[in-house]
């Protein structure tokens, strides 16, 4: 969300905010000296620039002040903001473009070196599996009592908690797992490594990640709650989870989902996005400042990718304590960004409760949206492993390297027994390593380079094979990777064959630059990477560790604490350099080969995209249908659309369209990233935002009645009004047509208290509203009131209502119930960017006024009875005064004003007195039978006198005069708004819809609102001419028939004509007829 | 009008749901606090902050009306909330309200000011206790950090999707007023015991 700079309230999220159109665009000084043409100019051109563009905006819900922005219309970015009045500053710099990486070298913390040669950074010593068997697939030994059921439970290792067993159920058998588990290395542990089958192919597929970048075990949650497609590498474990496999799609639960989901909004000098090495470093470097630190990290534990590695998890047990016990630092666990939005915005959502199953307490929220917005911003988000396009890579038991050390160290889950690793990099070798001592037996190390270098030596050294220069070229197994095929990369010749059940594959890695990419940060593509990593930006964030594309744990420490420091210092506060890590030297590197697909003569499929089935060869048809661009090639294939959104796929994708073209890979470039960077339910974007939350009710005080009194209630924007009062049984109509009988025979009462009441103040007041209102309302007298129509410039209607004069400098103006603060909003705009010389003031007083409207012949007795003091009778009160009085002992405002025709009062009072009066009403109306009506009955009331209802008769294309409304249309004075319009042509046309009455030939024919009208009895072949439609239908008590007001092209010349009303497919013969159908002569509005 | 005899009790917008309030507040064991303050006196003031009048109003409340943008000044039992350059709202204990227009309007005199009562166009919550701060959080956009919005401090902006002026309690970490509108005061009342859900 945009923040808008208020020049007075400083920056608000832009919701707060009216947009107000092209600034400096001032109302032209005489307007009926403008020709048509230059008056239409004024009225319907603006300028629509690319680049810098002034505007007005008005802070709408907070200090209603207008003011100038100049926004570039291209990047959304507001350059300046400036006082209504004021001149436009005359040059205006864009945010500089930052680097987002400053170069860290310069920066005084370094991690310690550590001594040279060391081992490589594996775990050292940890207890190998006791296996023995030497099977993949199969054979338990060595299982811990409380491991029973688990053969791939190692007897050591992992972070698991092996005295929480778990029971949970996948597929309908039950399973044993602990924990700290995750679905999947649950799974694992228990031998289970297919989790469902592929969505077009129905090939079947293994768990082939560790995090959320999984494509291939996608599951269904049953139990508690029904859940599709989640990936079972992120799905914690818990007691009583029942899931199930799904091919390919999920189902979505037909029940409403019990669970609380809210969101919170919250503010830091420093966000810290990714809890790994490098998102530590940043955190521990800002904790002690001082600064508001957020660190969010979508595991239950911090550690990044050092759990995965168990390495230096001394230094994340010591920093995660500081981080919690600092005052002002919040670590978000179980919490995943999502989204990075305008002005450092980004959006969060927090798994509170999901792993705790059914033991989840009920009054906290499931899941939580934070609504993060941050001074600065350090993206830690690592890096996601990279596969390679070779001859059936789906197989269950094909995983990503990292992976497989993940679930050993993390899971204490050994991914399966015998592993060929096939890399086109070094980062595989440490895996490898680690691996086999924890007792995975590694077959061979297959290697795309001809000379992998110091990492390939240490292989050999612990006794794995290495083959350079080689790549994989086919796998065999079903339900299982039973053997993988190997040759010199490129050749047919010298193939070998492995028996193994677990084929690890890294093909390098790719940044986690989602969350940087929809920032606004552009990517540059890595040579040395071979993939795509954050360039530059124009928001206070910087990209750390290897989310930038740095692999080096050194580098990767150093980088995340200069980003904290510097972020924390660059808001004021003092950075403190944290102890970080010794990292023991690494062995000489040597570069990756950038493979994406693995050549070889085969007519197994090479899958690019897993989660959708998508090939090598679906791609190389896209480029043969001519597609150039990944974002095309995307759309035809559906590569990189399913829930995964491509994690795994997107930059493989890239390299293999880039070869099918014969391009560079940086030329290409990758698809957009669009939040959210993981799946996010709609419940939990819905929040509380639900049923009675999901939009507020605004109510009356007297609201309680109605709802004792049986009425049922019609929205007029927010407000609940009654809409008519159904009496024992009663249907709509009956109970309308009772009510209007009622109130046109005797006396009947209605809450007017929701129309909109502003309070205009100033010795200009009436000079004001005899600009805004079409009519004059300068010469009104004190103790009067009059009805008066507001336009806009272009002279269509935009509200109307009564002024009351309350003293010469004061007025009370009332408004549509609908319309009020668009009103007001009208009112400021016109006072502050026009005429801000008027000394005028405009105050809402909508809820400081209840209003009863006592209506009917016998309105002036039930009036009378309460307010003896009140002179009431017709020459003492006339028709439009209003007088100030007692009422029931009330202190009220009398107004004789009538929506009906009928003799009747308004009576305002305050609203902390308001149900007092209104039973007050009814007890004193109940000797002439006094009737509570609602909006229906007030609507039919008003439509037989022809009063039009602004926004249900008029659209915004309708004139005071379209409506038969001339004499509310001054003559005298020089200008108000919408006067020149009248001059127009087009105002002036005599085919304009008019507002006329409708009477059915048949009286007990009703036509729907919407109906249109036709000439003829038969319609002719299309286009049918239509000569207007139907705005307001009822039945009518004191007609005895039904009738409509309609909007009819030169309609009021038509007075008496037969038209015709298609209704279904009958042609309703209607009579054209004046809008005033009741009393026309008005002989009832005095009593 | 509130100081007006009458044989009827007043009633404020949240006497339906006091009960609520309270119920909320006992159960959260002193981690909120919820209640209404009803019929509190609110007169809003237009005037030019830099002509005579607001000086010789200042004189006649015995109170500078705030300049600096969102803050308040308190004196006795007045509080003046800004609300625009031009614009406060001056809120005082119930029943003083006709008391403080006339004073308004005798000491502006001829100047152009304009004053309004408006004391029951909104009704005022206290949400106060130490997680006042976190149950606003749920649906405002502020930050309401004590360091960002500490006495002294008021704003106009939205909570849920209602429109409010929040106002930081004197003392720290006391609290907010949270003053709404009438015929939106049931639906706050509503969206903030649901909101204190995980709280109660």
């Amino acid at each position: 969300m945009l923040l808008i700079p208020c020049p007075w309230c400083g920056p608000r999220d832009e919701a707060e905010f009216h947009y107000g159109g092209q600034a400096h665009v001032p109302y032209p000084e005489d307007p009926a000296s403008l020709t048509d043409e230059e008056w239409a100019r004024y009225l319907f051109f603006r300028d629509n620039p690319k680049g810098p563009f002034a505007e007005r905006w008005s802070h709408a819900a907070g200090c209603r002040r207008w003011f100038n922005a100049v926004r570039d219309t291209s990047t959304n970015e507001i350059l300046a903001v400036y006082r209504s009045g004021e001149e436009r500053p005359a040059t205006l710099e864009p945010r500089p473009v930052l680097s987002a990486r400053p170069a860290f070298e310069d920066e005084a913390v370094q991690a310690e070196g550590g001594s040279g040669g060391a081992a490589p950074s594996g775990v050292e010593g940890a207890e190998p599996l006791q296996d023995g068997t030497g099977k993949g697939g199969g054979g338990a030994a060595s299982i811990s009592g409380s491991a029973a059921g688990q053969p791939f439970r190692h007897a050591t290792r992992g972070r698991i908690d092996r005295d929480t067993p778990l029971t949970f159920i996948f597929d309908g058998t039950e399973y044993r797992g602990f924990r700290g588990d995750t679905l999947a290395s649950a799974l694992l542990a228990n031998g289970v490594i297919q989790a469902g089958t592929s969505i077009k192919l129905g090939r079947p597929r293994g768990i082939f990640s560790a995090g959320v970048e999984e494509p291939n075990a996608v599951v269904q949650i049953e139990a508690p709650f029904p859940e599709p497609m989640l990936p079972a590498t992120t799905v914690e474990l818990y007691d009583g989870l029942v899931a199930s496999s799904l091919p390919g799609q999920g189902r979505l639960a037909t029940e409403p989902d019990p669970a609380r989901y809210d969101a919170v909004h919250a503010h830091c000098d420093l966000l810290v996005v990714g809890a790994g090495p490098a998102g530590l470093a940043a955190a521990a470097a800002a904790a002690k400042s001082g600064a508001r630190v957020i660190l969010a990290d979508d595991q239950p534990e911090l550690g990044g990718s050092l759990l995965g590695t168990a390495e230096h998890l001394d230094w994340v047990r010591e920093i995660t304590g500081q981080l919690d016990s600092a005052p002002e630092v919040r670590v978000l666990r179980r919490t995943t960004v999502f989204g990075y939005y305008d002005d450092n915005h980004l959006l969060a959502v927090e798994r509170r409760t999901n792993h705790l199953g059914a033991e989840a307490p009920e009054n906290v929220s499931r899941e939580r949206v934070w609504r993060i917005r941050a001074r600065r911003v350090v993206l830690a988000t690592g890096a996601h492993e990279r596969s390679l396009a070779f001859a059936d890579n789906d197989r269950p038991g094909v995983m990503l390297t990292a992976s497989a050390r993940a679930y050993v160290n993390r899971h204490g889950v050994l991914p399966g027994r015998h592993a060929v690793v096939f890399t086109s990099n070094d980062s595989a070798y440490a895996a490898a390593l680690d691996l086999t001592t924890a007792g995975l037996t590694i077959t061979a190390i297959v290697d795309t380079r001809p000379e992998p270098g110091e990492w390939a030596d240490r292989a050999r050294a612990a006794g794995i094979e290495v083959l350079p220069g080689h790549a994989v070229t086919g796998t065999e197994g079903e339900a299982r990777l039973t053997a993988v095929t190997v040759a010199p990369y490129g050749e047919s010749a010298g193939r070998r064959q492995f028996a193994a059940d677990l084929l690890l594959v890294s093909g390098g890695w790719n940044p986690v630059a989602h969350l940087f990419s929809q920032s606004g940060g552009k990517l540059r593509y890595d040579e040395t990477l071979g993939s795509f990593v954050p360039d530059t930006t124009r928001q206070a964030v910087e990209v750390v560790g290897s989310a930038s594309g740095a692999l080096d744990p050194a580098t990767v420490l150093a980088q995340g604490a200069a980003a904290g420091a510097r972020a924390v210092e660059a808001e004021g506060y003092r950075p403190e350099a944290p102890r970080l890590p010794a990292v023991a030297a690494q062995p000489r590197q040597t570069p990756p080969m950038h493979v994406y697909v693995v050549p070889g003569a085969s007519d197994a499929p090479r899958f690019v995209d897993l989660q959708r089935d998508v090939t090598v060869d679906d791609l190389a048809r896209a480029t043969g249908a001519g597609l150039r661009s990944v974002e095309h090639t995307k759309r035809y294939t559906t590569a990189g659309t399913a829930n995964d959104q491509g994690k795994t796929s997107g930059v493989l994708a890239s390299g293999v369209v880039a070869e099918l073209l014969g391009v560079d890979i940086s030329a290409l470039g990758t698809t957009t990233f669009r939040p959210p960077y993981t799946p996010v339910s709609f419940a939990a974007l819905a929040g509380r935002d639900r049923g009675a939350l999901s939009d507020p009710i605004r109510t009356t005080a007297i609201h309680k009645w109605h709802v004792a009194h049986g009425a049922l209630f019609e929205n007029v924007g927010q407000w609940k009004r009654p809409w008519y009062y159904p009496q024992d049984g009663e249907d709509m109509e009956a109970a309308v047509l009772r009510e209007c009988r009622a109130t046109r025979e005797s006396v009947g009462f209605m809450d007017a208290s929701t129309l909109g009441k502003i309070d205009v103040q100033g010795p200009e007041a009436g000079v004001f509203l005899d600009r805004l209102y079409t009519n004059m309302m300068s010469t009104l007298k004190v103790g009067m009131i009059r009805y008066g129509v507001m336009c806009r410039p272009d002279g269509m209607v935009f509200d109307d209502g009564t002024v009351i004069r309350v003293a010469q400098d004061r007025f009370l103006v009332t408004t549509t119930t609908g319309n009020a603060a668009a009103v007001l909003d009208w009112m400021e705009e016109w006072l502050q960017t026009e005429w801000p010389e008027l000394k005028v003031h405009c105050t809402s007083v909508t809820e400081q006024w209840a209003t009863v409207a006592l209506v009917g012949p016998k309105s002036r007795e039930v009036l009378g009875s309460l307010a003896p003091q009140l002179a009431v009778a017709n020459d003492d009160f006339p028709f439009m005064a209003w007088r100030e009085t007692t009422v029931a002992g009330i202190e009220a405002r009398v107004c004789r004003i009538s929506f009906s025709g009928e003799l009747a009062y308004e009576i305002n009072v305050s609203p902390w007195h308001a149900l007092a009066l209104w039973e007050a009403v009814y007890e004193a109306g109940a000797p002439y039978g006094i009737t509570p009506y609602g909006t229906e009955t007030m609507h039919v009331l008003r439509a037989e006198k022809g009063y039009p209802i602004i926004g249900q008769d008029t659209d915004g294309t309708v004139t005071p005069q379209d409506l038969g409304m001339s004499w509310v249309v001054s003559k005298k004075k020089p200008d108000f708004i919408g006067k020149r319009s009248y001059a127009r042509a087009d105002t002036a046309r005599p085919d304009r819809k008019h507002l006329v009455g409708l009477l059915p030939e048949d009286p007990g024919s009703f036509l729907p609102e919407g109906t249109h009208l036709v000439a003829d009895s038969v319609l002719p072949a299309p286009p049918v001419p239509m000569l207007g439609h139907v705005t307001s239908s009822y039945r009518s008590a004191a007609l005895g028939r039904t009738f409509a007001l309609a909007l009819i092209k030169g309609g009021r010349d038509r007075i008496g004509e037969r038209l015709y009303a298609p209704v279904g497919d009958q042609l309703v013969p209607v009579t054209v007829a004046s809008p005033v159908l009741y009393d026309p002569e008005g002989a009832r509005r005095d009593g | 009008m509130a100081d007006n005899a009458l044989t009827a009790p007043l009633r404020s917008p949240l006497s339906g749901v006091a009960d609520r309030l309270a119920a909320a507040t006992r159960t959260s064991a002193g981690e909120i606090r919820l209640a209404e303050l009803p019929f509190l006196a609110q007169i809003n003031v237009r005037l030019d902050a830099k002509g005579p009048a607001a000086e010789a109003v200042g004189l006649a409340l015995d109170l500078q009306l705030p300049l600096q943008p969102n803050t308040v000044v308190r004196a006795g039992e007045l509080t003046a909330l800004w609300l625009g350059p031009d614009e406060w709202l001056l809120v005082g204990p119930p029943g003083s309200e006709r008391d403080l227009e006339s004073r308004i309007r005798e000491a502006a005199g001829d100047e152009p000011v304009s004053v309004t009562d408006v004391s029951a166009q909104r009704t005022t919550l206290l949400v106060t206790g130490p997680r006042a701060h976190d149950l606003l959080a749920h649906g405002c956009a502020l930050d309401l950090h004590p360091r960002a919005f500490g006495s002294g401090r008021c704003a106009q902006t939205t909570l849920g999707r209602t429109q409010v002026v929040l106002v930081a309690r004197d003392e720290p970490r006391a609290g907010f007023w949270v003053l709404v509108r009438s015929s939106f005061a049931g639906y706050l009342a509503d969206w903030l015991l649901d909101a204190a859900t995980e709280y109660v």
